[in-house]
């Protein structure tokens, strides 16, 4: 059985909403400017608004209240950068998608349908051997799905990005 | 209106920035470019290397508050401007670079001299543009200018692929900059202001720690009336140097590693600071968290990502240095500070700078006499190293814009291309290079282009035959193992300085140094170059060490008078009975 990494103990984590220009070159400019100032992503999604010259980037940062600050100013000093909003806990609502691949015969099968269930999550493909199973979530369904997919033969993982918006 | 080619778009473009002076080297994907700029009124610099360009373009701006421009081609053109950007990011120097590209369709082909310039660069300049479309060409230059000079200052970089030079459009300069995510706050916030005001009128022991941000925003007239009306000291950083004249009772010179002993004291004893354009570099804090511990921090800084960087600051107020105390100066009510001033005076008596006074040529005697014989008044170029601090330490700036020194990225080989910019700036007024042998030998093929114009500038070599700072520090923390620090052989800089063109001269004793800097004076046609031939085992004093706290330092008066150390007073005496600080 492939048991998913122990991650270390981690920092808080902060989501920030970042609208910028939707043009060349400006997802290089962020993501190097978080690398060359020492910052931890755990995750940056990046698409387009209702507003095609703009996308908006949603960037899950690790650190400490002083970090975040840094981060938060860093970022507002890129020209390309038109507003950085943190969002706050129980101010936002955030989604993320999971694919996992398990080891699974007739009997297994039939269990893990009934878990996706319960995690209203799909099962997106069989094989004889094996499924592929989606689920959307927040980042607590997603972290619970897998905890309770971990009996099983996990072959694959794959995880998309937070995406966020704030409430109201 | 007629169309016009994208080269002649560029050069228009920049005569409506008020461009008349650029810095570079032509190549294949800028021959257009170089074209147009030949039959435009606009004076093109050739240099020698493109290092010397982006220098040349840095010295130009921080001598004259304009902003400077070089060129490079695509590929090494670009890549030998990188040093000179990055140099120019790190101290906030108002430039705007335009590289050469390769054709619009032959980007990411690994073409002929091809590189990824705005990728290279990405992290070093304040922003960047690659012109894909020659009708975004006049645009792309307005933001430019505009991005470059303005807020805190940086290195804004203009990637022009060659068939954009040659592609024609209607030409069109904008009137006006309409960027929604570059809003830089300009006016310090009211209440912010007043809290600020009312903890000067509590304080006992203030302190005004003034930066280079203070000079970006010419802001050095109201520094000087706001220390003169509080009565507050002020002590400088090494950019900041000249935003306070160095002859008035109240400055204290220059703070940090190698900043003065009394001044690091009353840093870390006063209980007020006040940062101005300043944003706690590790080389002015030492350990950071022990830095001015007793002290309530006010932070004057245009770039809100300065504040509270490295040190949690109390009062902070995002604002344009010099409209931010203008606003203060409405309010502030000056404290007593009197107690503090006596204090100050009785540290200044008690820890002064001190060198072994003796036959020997020593570089501090030199930097001195050229301090005296241009009385204050010349602009000062340095490149990095031993011979920087000295010059901080022992040359009397009274002048914002008078200390043309890479502080941030503390680039060697930036004191003659910038000292050549400067004198560009700036060409009534007298410039000098103080440099290190090493330093200058990393850029001399400048003299060719400081020759070539007839530039006055004079060049100071303090030859230690080594890389003094780096050789001072392996005698401190690698038990004197003198990895790669020492030159066995050094060129004849006499010769070296003749075969250019210049005037070369050499001094070996102390009695000679005069005569050379007064005889140096006089020469008005073209570079005279001095080298000092110094002894090679001065030190830089006093120091903190790394990591160490600003307050514990090595190299202190106490130390160095055990082993025959005099005294050497900093201050000027003071003009007016009544403007004596200790009255």
């Amino acid at each position: 059985m492939t048991a998913l990494p122990n991650r270390p103990p981690t920092l808080p984590h902060h989501t920030i909403s970042c609208l910028v220009e939707n043009h060349f070159g400006v997802l290089a400019r962020i993501a190097g400017l978080i690398s060359a100032r020492g910052f931890n992503i755990a995750s940056l999604t990046v698409g387009e608004t209702e507003d095609p010259t703009v996308s908006r980037m949603t960037i899950v940062v690790e650190g400490d209240e002083r970090t975040l600050e840094q981060i938060k100013k860093q970022l507002n000093r890129l020209v390309d950068v038109i507003r950085v909003q943190e969002l706050k806990d129980g101010e936002f609502i955030d989604r993320g998608m999971i694919l996992v691949k398990l080891e699974a015969n007739a009997k297994q099968r039939s269990e893990i349908m009934q878990i996706m269930e319960t995690f209203h999550g799909k099962i997106a493909d069989v094989q004889p051997q094996s499924v592929v199973v989606e689920c959307t979530g927040d980042q607590r369904q997603i972290d619970a799905l897998l905890e309770v997919l971990k009996p099983f033969t996990i072959l694959e993982v794959v995880r998309t990005g937070r995406i966020a918006l704030g409430r109201g | 209106m007629s169309s016009m080619k994208g080269a002649q778009i560029l050069i228009e473009s920049l005569r409506k920035e008020g461009v008349d002076l650029v810095f570079g080297i032509p190549g294949g994907a800028n021959l257009p470019t170089f074209d147009a700029l030949h039959q435009s009124p606009i004076k093109v610099i050739m240099t020698r290397h493109e290092q010397g360009a982006a220098h040349m373009a840095d010295g130009y701006a921080r001598a004259s508050g304009r902003v400077g421009v070089c060129l490079a081609t695509s590929g090494p053109g670009a890549t030998n401007l990188v040093t000179g950007i990055a140099t120019a990011f790190m101290d906030s120097i108002p430039i705007v670079a335009i590289t050469g590209q390769v054709r619009t369709y032959m980007i990411g082909n690994d073409a002929f001299q091809e590189a990824d310039t705005i990728g290279i660069t990405r992290p070093i300049v304040k922003h960047s543009y690659l012109v894909k479309d020659v009708r975004d060409l006049a645009r792309v230059i307005k933001e430019a200018f505009y991005i470059a000079a303005t807020g805190r200052p940086g290195p804004v970089l203009v990637d022009v692929p060659v068939d954009i030079t040659t592609a024609e459009t209607e030409f069109h300069y904008p009137t006006s900059v309409n960027l929604r995510g570059y809003k830089p706050t300009t006016d310090g916030h009211t209440g912010q202001v007043g809290k600020a005001a009312e903890a000067i009128a509590k304080a006992t022991k203030p302190m005004l720690y003034v930066g280079g941000g203070a000079i970006l925003s010419g802001a050095a007239a109201e520094v000087t009336e706001l220390a003169r009306k509080t009565k507050i000291p002020v002590t400088t950083t090494l950019l900041g140097l000249g935003a306070f004249p160095e002859s008035d009772p109240l400055s204290l010179g220059m703070l940090g590693m190698h900043g003065f002993e009394y001044t690091n004291y009353a840093i870390h004893e006063c209980d007020l600071l006040i940062a101005i354009g300043a944003r706690f570099d590790d080389r002015v804090t030492g350990k950071a968290d022990e830095f001015a511990t007793h002290a309530v921090k006010i932070q004057i800084d245009v770039d809100p990502s300065n504040i509270g960087k490295t040190v949690p600051v109390d009062i902070p107020i995002v604002g344009d240095v010099k409209k931010t105390l203008q606003a203060l100066l409405a309010v502030v009510t000056a404290p007593d500070t009197r107690a503090w001033r006596q204090h100050i005076e009785a540290m200044r008596e008690q820890y002064p700078l001190t060198y072994q006074e003796g036959s020997r040529l020593i570089p501090q005697y030199v930097i001195q006499q050229i301090s005296e014989a241009t009385k204050g008044n010349a602009v000062v170029a340095t490149g990095v190293g031993q011979h920087q601090m000295w010059v901080a330490q022992y040359y009397h700036f009274n002048q914002a814009r008078s200390l043309i020194t890479s502080g941030g990225l503390g680039t060697m080989g930036f004191g003659l291309p910038a000292a050549i910019g400067a004198q560009f700036a700036r060409p009534h007024d007298v410039v000098w290079d103080i440099d290190g042998d090493g330093s200058f030998e990393m850029t001399h093929q400048e003299m060719m282009t400081a020759v070539s114009h007839g530039l006055p500038i004079k060049i100071a070599i303090l030859n230690n035959r080594q890389h003094g700072m780096v050789r001072q520090w392996q005698d401190l923390f690698y038990q004197g193992r003198y990895a790669s620090s020492l030159f066995p052989k050094q060129p004849d800089f006499v010769k070296l300085a003749e075969a250019y063109g210049a005037v070369g001269l050499r001094v070996t004793d102390k009695a000679g140094v005069r005569p050379a800097v007064e005889r140096a004076m006089t020469v008005t046609d073209r570079p005279t170059l001095i080298e000092f031939a110094i002894v090679a085992d001065e030190n830089c004093w006093p120091m903190i060490a790394p990591g160490k706290p600003s307050h514990e330092m090595l190299g202190t008066y106490e130390t160095l008078k055990a082993s025959g150390g005099k005294p050497q007073p900093r201050k000027a005496k003071p003009l007016d009975a009544d403007e004596l600080s200790v009255s």
